[in-house]
C-alpha cells in the first residue's frame, strides 16, 4: 500500500534532518506570498551582487523606479515596453500551459514585424491606402507570419516528435538573420541597416496624438498597441477558462495521456496552439513596428521573446496576470537601458527566475528540520 | 578552399561543440536535461578570456572557467534534484543567469586586445600524411584533449561500473536506489560534470579557437546547437564527435563561400551583394532542425530513444519509471 | 557495507535448528499522514521457514515488510536480524544485514541485461566490468536454485515470470539469506505459481528464509509453514503454523467478518451482439506483434472475462476496442464497422473505458475531480453549450456524481491526486457509467483496492451487466474473473485460445491454456513464452 503523502526523503546528513514533506493541499494565500518572497530574495540577491562588481544598490534600484514610475512621461514609456511583454507573454503562457515549450517567440515577434512592414515596404497595398485599412491589414500580416513561423516547430513536433525547444530556439536566429537580410538588403534605405519611415497612416494612434485636444497628453507615447494586449491578453484568458477548447488545453498540460484518453486529438491541438502562440508573439511585433519604431531596423527588440518567458512564468501562465508582469519586467527593461553595466537587467531577470522556481518548493512541500532517530 | 584546411578548421571549431556536447551527454544519461549549456558556456567563455586577459595564466584561466560551468550546474542540481523543479525551466533560467553575470563580468573585455592562449602542438610524421593531417597540424593542445576524452567517455559509459550505474539511473532510477546506488549523489556528479565540460567548451573559444570576447555572439548559439546535437548523436559519445566535428566543419565551408567571386566559372551570387551572407549565417540553424528531424525519425524507427528517466525528478518510495 | 559476496556462504547454510529466529520485529509504529500504517506490530520468522503475511490490501503487511527492507524507517519498534539488535537506514543496510525483498511491481532496468540488473548496485567492480565473467556467475546461481532465465537477455525481452526470477537472484547474488516475496503469485499462472513454490522450497532447503505475502488464502496454506494475519495495521493472529488451519479460520481472522464477499448477480440474459472482434491484429509499444489476429464476441447483458498471464495481448485489446491503437482486421460495435478507430470515435460508440493505469491515463492528477469528472462529457450539453462551458452546470452535474458514487472529498475542486485508489476509481466509473455505455472496457478494475472498494466496483459492474451493458473485464485475478463473468475467454500470445462458461470453467485448464499448453500447432507462432517474437 502506498498512502497518499509521500514519504519524506531526507536531503542531508547532519543530526538535524530536512525533510521534504509533499503537501496535501496549499494555503490560499501561501502562492502569492512565495512569489513576493521570491521577488524580494531576488532583489536582494542582486543587489549583493552589483555591490560586488563595484555598482551602488540602492541607487540602481532607486533608478528604476524613477525612471520607470516616476511621472506620467516614464509612466507612459514604461506601458509601451511592456505592450510587446504582454503579447509575447500571452504568447508563451497559452503554449506553456499545454507544456510545449516554445522559446521561440522572439523569431515570432521579428517575423510579425516584418510580416507588418512587407504590408508598406513591398507595398502589398498601395500607399495612401488609409489607416483604417492599413492598420488592421499589418496586424493580419503579422499575425499570419508570426503563427507561420510558429506552425513549424508545432508541424515538427505533433508529426515528427521533434523536440520543440530546440527547433524553436534555432528558428530565432534564423528569424533574426532573415530580418537582417530585409533591412541590410532590399530594404534598406541608404545603405543604413534600417528601411525608410512608415507613413503616418501606418502609425498606431497615441495618447501624444491627442495633445491638441489636452495639453497633458503631449509628450506621452503608449499607443494603442496596449490597447490591443489588453485586450488579446483578456480574450485568451476568457478562452482557457471559459471553452470547451480551454479545457482541452488544460487537459493536454497535465495529461497528455489522459487527454488521448478523453478522445483529444493532441497533434491538431499542438499544432493549432503553437501557430496561435506564434500569431499572438508576431502582434507584438506589428505593435513594435506600427506603435514605437515606425520602420523595420536591426535591433527592434531587446530579447522580449526571451523575457516573455519569465513574464509568462512568474503569471503562472495565466493571461491576466501577464499583464501586471509584463509590466514590472517594462520597468525594468526600460529603467535597464541606462544601466551599467549593461548585464545587470538580465542577470536580475535570471536570479529572479531561480528564485521563483526555488520557491515553488515551497508550495508543493513543506519542509521540517526534525532530530535524527538512532 | 582546400579541403584540408576546412577539416582543420572544421575540428578546431567542433571540438567546442564536442565538449558542450560530451558534457550535456553525461547529465542526460543520468536523467537530468540541462538547457543552460548557452549560458555556463558563455561564463566559462568570459571568465577564461577574463582571468586570462588579469593574471596572463591561460591555464589558471582554464580551470576557472570549467569550475564557473560547474558551479552554474550546480545550481541546476539543486533546482532540479534537491528541489526537484522543472528541468526544463530551471535550465532555461540558467542560460538567463549565465548569459546576464557573463555580460556583467565581462564589461570592457571586449577591448582587451591579445591575450596568451593555450599552445598548438604539431604530431610530427602524422601531419604530414594527406587528410589524416588535418587533425594533428598546428592544433590547440585541447583539440588533442577532445580526441583522447571521446573514447574515454564512450568507455566510461559501457565499459565499467560506473557507466552501468550512470545508465541505469537515468533509465529507471527507482532500480538503482532499490540496490543501494545513490542516485541523488550520482546525478548531482554527471550534472556537475556536464557544467564542468560546457565550462571547457566556453573556454575552448576564447583562449584557443576564437580568442576575444563579444559579449553573447561570443557563443553564439553553440549551446543549443550542442543540445540538439545530443539527441542527433542519441547520447552516444562517439556518434556526437561525428556530428561536432562535421558541423565544424560545415561552418568553416559557408564562411569561406562568402570569399571568391565566382566557383570554377559560375559567378558567386554573395560576392556581389554581401546582404545574401545572412542566408548562410541561416544554414548552421537550420541544420540542426534537419539534423533533430532524421534524428527523431531514426530513434523512432529503431526504437532508440533518450534515457527513460530524462526529465523527470527522482522522488525515493514514489513510484515512477 | 553490503556484503558483497557473490555466492551464499557455504558453511552457513547447513540448515540451523528450526527454532532459531532470523528476524524479530517488535512494537513497530509507522504512521503516514493521515494514517495509522503499523500499530505495535510483532513478527517473527524463524530460519528455513516460509511464512506467511495475510492480510488485505491496506492492512499495512506491505509496510511493515517495506520497515524490514529498509525502504521506510518505523517511527518507534525495534528490529532483530539474528538476534542482534540492527537498525535499517536503506534497502542497502538491509541487504547488508542479509535481508532481500521482491516487490510487487519489479524494479528492473528495461533496457540493461540480467546480469547487468543482478550486478547493478554492488559497488564491484573497481572500475572495469567484465560482463562476461558475471553472466557465468549469475547463470550458474540461477541453476542452483531452478531460476530458468538467460542471464545475457536484455529485461524487455522477459516475461513477467522471468523478471520475477531475475528480482529473485538479484537478492540471491546479494547473499540475501532473508527474503521477502511481496505478493508474487499476481503476476503469474497457476502453473507458474508451481515452479516459484519449488524454487522458494530449494531455498528454505538452503537455509534461506521467506516471508511471503499474500492476500489470497488457498496460497498461503499451500505454501507457508506459519502464517501471521494483519488486520488495519494490527496482528490478529500471530504466527500460526498452517497446519491445521482452514480458510474459513484465516478469513475471518483477516476480513473480521464471517464470510467474504457474496455477489448479486441476475441471471445470464444475452442480448443483442454488442461487440465483434474478428481477427484483429496489432503491435505492442515495443513493434512486436501483441494481437495476431484475436477474435472475439460479447453481447449486452454479458460480462466476458480474459484470462491471461500479463504481456499475452490483453492490454493492447483493450486499447484498440476503446481507439487508442490503431489496428488491423474487423471490428464491429453494434453492427456498425469502426473503420477509422479513435477515442474520440470508440466514446461516440458509447464505448467507456476503464484503464489500467488509474493515476496516469484514467485521470488527470493535477486538474480538479469536477474537471475530471467531465473528461468525457464535456462536448455536450448539459455541461457545455455551443463552445461554452457552463461552470454551474459543471458544478450541479459534479456534484451530483460526486454524492452519487460516494467519492469522499471535501469538495469537488480538491485535485485527483489527493484521492485514495478507491475514491479514484470511483470517480472514473462515476465519469465511465454516467454515459451509459453500451459497452464498458474495464482493465485491473480493482487492483490495489482495498476490500470494500472492490466491493463496490464489483457490485457497479454488475449493475451496468443487469441494466444490459456488455462489458470486457480484464483481470490478472482468475477469482475475480471467474466470480464476475458469464464467460472467459483465454489469452495466450495474442490469440483466443479457449473460451468457456464461467458456470462451469475449470482453473486447471485454463491454467494450462493460459501459459500455451493445450494449444493446437500453427496457432500459436512461437512456442514457450518469453521467447523473443519475431514481428
Amino acid at each position: 500500500m502506498t498512502p497518499a503523502a509521500a514519504p519524506r526523503r531526507s536531503v542531508t546528513r547532519t543530526p538535524v534532518e530536512v525533510r521534504l514533506e509533499r503537501r496535501l493541499e496549499v494555503p490560499h494565500w501561501l502562492g502569492g506570498a512565495t512569489t513576493a518572497g521570491a521577488i524580494v530574495f531576488a532583489l536582494a540577491l542582486s543587489a549583493l551582487i552589483i555591490a560586488i562588481v563595484g555598482g551602488d544598490p540602492v541607487k540602481t534600484y532607486l533608478h528604476i523606479v524613477t525612471a520607470a514610475f516616476g511621472g506620467p512621461g516614464v509612466i507612459s514609456d514604461t506601458l509601451v515596453t511592456a505592450t510587446p511583454l504582454i503579447l509575447t507573454g500571452v504568447a508563451c503562457a497559452l503554449a506553456f500551459r499545454m507544456h510545449l515549450w516554445n522559446i521561440g517567440a522572439e523569431g515570432q515577434f521579428f517575423l510579425g514585424a516584418w510580416g507588418a512592414s512587407a504590408v508598406v515596404l513591398v507595398p502589398l497595398l498601395p500607399p495612401g491606402t488609409p489607416g483604417i485599412v492599413l492598420i488592421p491589414a499589418m496586424m493580419l500580416a503579422g499575425f499570419v507570419c508570426g503563427a507561420l513561423w510558429g506552425l513549424i516547430p508545432g508541424l515538427l513536433k505533433a508529426r515528427y516528435g521533434v523536440n520543440e525547444i530546440i527547433v524553436t530556439l534555432m528558428l530565432n536566429y534564423v528569424a533574426i538573420a532573415w530580418n537582417l537580410y530585409w533591412v541590410f538588403g532590399p530594404w534598406s534605405e541608404g545603405g543604413f541597416q534600417l528601411t525608410r519611415q512608415f507613413p503616418r497612416s501606418s502609425w498606431l494612434p497615441r495618447l501624444t496624438d491627442l495633445a491638441s485636444i489636452d495639453r497633458a497628453f503631449s509628450g506621452l507615447t503608449v499607443h494603442l498597441g496596449f490597447v490591443i494586449a489588453v485586450a488579446v491578453a483578456v480574450m485568451v484568458a476568457f478562452v482557457l477558462r471559459r471553452t470547451r477548447w480551454g479545457y482541452e488545453v488544460k487537459l493536454i498540460g497535465d495529461s497528455p495521456q489522459a487527454a488521448r484518453y478523453a478522445g483529444i486529438d493532441i497533434a491538431r491541438m499542438t499544432i493549432l496552439v503553437f501557430a496561435i502562440s506564434g500569431g499572438v508573439a508576431g502582434l507584438a511585433g506589428v505593435s513594435e513596428v506600427a506603435g514605437v519604431v515606425h520602420r523595420l531596423q536591426g535591433a527592434i527588440s531587446p530579447g522580449y521573446g526571451f523575457t516573455a518567458i519569465i513574464v509568462a512564468y512568474l503569471a503562472k501562465f495565466d493571461p491576466l496576470k501577464v499583464i501586471v508582469a509584463a509590466i514590472f519586467f517594462g520597468a525594468l527593461t526600460l529603467a535597464g537601458r541606462e544601466i551599467q553595466p549593461s548585464g545587470i537587467p538580465a542577470m536580475i531577470q535570471g536570479i529572479l527566475l531561480f528564485s521563483l522556481i526555488g520557491s515553488e518548493v515551497l508550495l508543493r512541500y513543506r519542509i521540517r528540520f526534525v532530530r535524527r532517530i538512532g | 578552399m582546400d579541403l584540408t584546411t576546412i577539416l582543420a578548421a572544421g575540428i578546431a571549431t567542433g571540438t567546442i561543440l564536442l565538449f558542450a556536447a560530451l558534457g550535456e551527454i553525461f547529465a542526460e544519461r543520468s536523467g537530468v536535461l540541462n538547457l543552460g549549456v548557452e549560458g555556463m558556456m558563455l561564463m566559462g567563455a568570459v571568465v577564461g578570456f577574463g582571468v586570462t586577459v588579469s593574471t596572463g595564466q591561460p591555464w589558471l584561466g582554464l580551470a576557472l572557467a570549467m569550475a564557473a560551468g560547474g558551479l552554474l550546474s550546480l545550481l541546476h542540481a539543486v533546482m532540479v534534484i534537491t528541489f526537484q523543479a522543472d528541468q526544463v525551466v530551471s535550465g532555461l533560467s540558467l542560460t538567463f543567469l549565465g548569459t546576464g553575470l557573463a555580460r556583467v563580468m565581462g564589461e570592457g573585455l571586449s577591448k582587451a586586445g591579445a591575450i596568451s592562449l593555450l599552445p598548438k602542438l604539431t604530431v610530427p610524421v602524422v601531419a604530414d600524411v594527406p587528410i589524416l593531417g588535418a587533425f594533428v597540424r598546428d592544433q590547440s593542445i585541447l583539440v588533442y584533449v577532445g580526441y583522447a576524452l571521446v573514447p574515454l567517455a564512450w568507455y566510461w559509459i559501457h565499459r565499467t561500473r560506473q557507466g552501468l550505474e550512470l545508465r541505469a539511473i537515468g533509465e529507471y532510477p527507482t532500480a538503482a536506489d532499490a540496490l543501494g546506488v545513490d542516485v541523488y549523489r550520482l546525478r548531482y556528479r554527471y550534472v556537475v560534470v556536464g557544467g564542468l565540460l560546457a565550462g571547457l567548451a566556453g573556454a575552448t573559444i576564447t583562449l584557443a579557437i576564437q580568442p576575444g570576447w563579444f559579449g553573447d555572439l561570443t557563443v553564439n548559439g553553440r549551446g543549443w546547437i550542442a543540445v540538439g546535437l545530443v539527441i542527433f548523436a542519441q547520447w552516444d559519445p562517439i556518434r556526437a564527435a561525428v556530428g561536432a566535428y562535421l558541423f565544424g566543419a560545415i561552418s568553416r565551408l559557408l564562411f569561406d563561400l562568402q570569399g571568391p567571386s565566382d566557383f570554377f566559372g559560375v559567378a558567386n551570387p554573395i560576392f556581389k551583394d554581401h546582404s545574401l551572407t545572412f542566408f548562410l549565417e541561416m544554414v548552421p540553424y537550420i541544420l540542426v532542425i534537419v539534423v533533430l528531424v532524421v534524428g527523431s525519425r531514426e530513434a523512432a524507427r529503431k526504437r532508440l530513444g533518450a534515457p527513460a528517466a530524462l526529465g523527470r525528478p527522482f522522488i525515493r518510495g514514489e513510484r515512477g519509471a | 557495507m553490503p556484503s558483497a559476496a557473490g555466492e551464499p556462504d557455504r558453511a552457513a547454510s547447513v540448515v540451523a535448528p528450526a527454532r532459531q529466529p532470523a528476524l524479530e520485529m517488535r512494537g513497530i509504529i509507522k504512521r503516514f499522514p493521515g494514517i495509522l500504517a503499523n500499530d505495535e506490530v510483532d513478527f517473527d520468522l524463524r530460519v528455513g521457514e516460509v511464512h506467511a503475511l495475510l492480510g488485505e490490501n491496506g492492512a499495512g503487511k506491505s509496510t511493515l515488510m517495506n520497515i524490514a527492507a529498509g525502504l521506510y524507517r518505523p517511527d518507534s519498534g525495534e528490529i532483530r536480524v539474528g538476534g542482534q539488535p540492527t537498525t535499517l537506514r536503506s534497502p542497502r543496510d538491509a541487504i547488508a544485514a542479509g535481508i532481500g525483498m521482491v516487490h510487487q511491481h519489479f524494479t528492473l532496468v528495461p533496457s540493461q541485461s540480467v546480469t547487468e540488473n543482478v550486478i547493478l548496485g554492488l559497488g564491484r567492480p573497481r572500475f572495469r566490468l567484465d560482463l562476461a565473467a558475471f553472466e557465468a556467475e549469475v547463470g550458474e546461481l540461477a541453476r542452483r536454485f531452478g531460476l530458468t532465465v538467460d542471464p545475457r537477455a536484455k529485461i524487455w525481452q522477459l516475461s513477467v515470470g522471468e523478471q520475477q526470477r531475475v528480482e529473485i537472484l538479484k537478492m540471491l547474488y546479494r547473499g540475501a539469506r532473508i527474503l521477502i516475496m511481496d505478493e508474487p503469485t499476481a503476476v503469474l499462472a497457476p502453473q507458474e505459481v508451481d515452479e516459484l513454490f519449488r524454487t522458494l522450497r530449494a531455498m528454505t532447503g538452503d537455509g534461506h528464509s521467506i516471508v511471503f505475502i499474500s492476500h489470497k488464502l488457498q496460497e498461503v496454506l499451500a505454501i507457508a509453514d506459519r502464517v501471521t494475519v494483519m488486520r488495519r495495521g494490527k496482528v490478529t493472529a500471530a504466527g500460526r503454523p498452517t497446519a491445521g488451519a482452514t480458510r474459513a479460520d484465516l478469513a475471518r481472522l483477516m476480513v473480521g467478518r464471517e464470510v467474504l464477499e457474496t455477489l448479486d448477480r441476475t441471471p445470464f440474459a444475452p442480448g443483442p451482439l454488442v461487440l465483434s472482434v474478428r481477427d484483429v491484429r496489432t503491435d505492442n509499444d515495443k513493434g512486436l506483434e501483441a494481437l495476431r489476429g484475436a477474435s472475439l464476441d460479447i453481447r449486452a447483458g454479458e460480462i466476458l472475462g480474459i484470462a491471461a498471464v500479463a504481456g499475452n495481448g490483453q492490454s493492447e485489446l483493450a486499447q484498440v476496442i476503446t481507439g487508442l491503437r490503431p489496428w488491423s482486421g474487423r471490428i464491429e460495435i453494434n453492427g456498425q464497422e469502426v473503420r477509422h478507430g479513435s477515442a474520440r470515435d470508440a466514446i461516440r460508440r458509447g464505448v467507456a473505458h476503464i484503464p489500467e493505469d488509474r493515476t496516469g491515463v484514467g485521470s488527470a492528477p493535477n486538474l480538479s475531480i469536477s474537471d475530471n469528472l467531465i473528461m468525457k462529457s464535456y462536448r455536450s450539453a448539459p455541461v457545455s453549450r455551443g463552445w461554452v462551458i457552463d461552470s454551474s452546470a459543471v458544478r450541479r452535474v459534479t456534484g451530483k456524481l460526486k454524492d452519487d458514487y460516494q467519492i469522499s472529498a471535501p469538495s469537488i475542486e480538491t485535485s485527483a491526486r489527493l484521492l485514495s485508489g478507491g475514491n479514484l476509481q470511483r470517480l472514473i466509473l462515476a465519469r465511465e457509467i454516467d454515459t451509459e455505455p453500451l459497452l464498458m472496457v474495464a482493465v485491473q478494475p480493482t487492483r490495489g483496492l482495498d476490500v470494500g472498494a472492490i466491493e463496490s466496483v464489483h457490485r457497479l459492474l454488475l449493475d451496468r451487466r443487469a441494466k444490459g451493458a456488455a462489458t470486457l473485464l480484464i483481470s490478472e485475478d482468475i477469482d475475480e474473473i471467474l466470480a464476475l463473468s458469464d464467460r472467459v475467454a483465454v489469452m495466450y500470445e495474442g490469440h483466443v485460445v479457449g473460451l468457456f462458461d464461467a458456470a462451469d470453467a475449470d482453473v486447471g485448464e485454463i491454467g494450462l491454456l493460459m501459459t500455451g499448453g493445450g494449444v493446437e500447432p500453427g496457432l500459436a507462432l512461437v512456442g514457450g513464452s518469453g521467447e523473443e517474437i519475431v514481428s
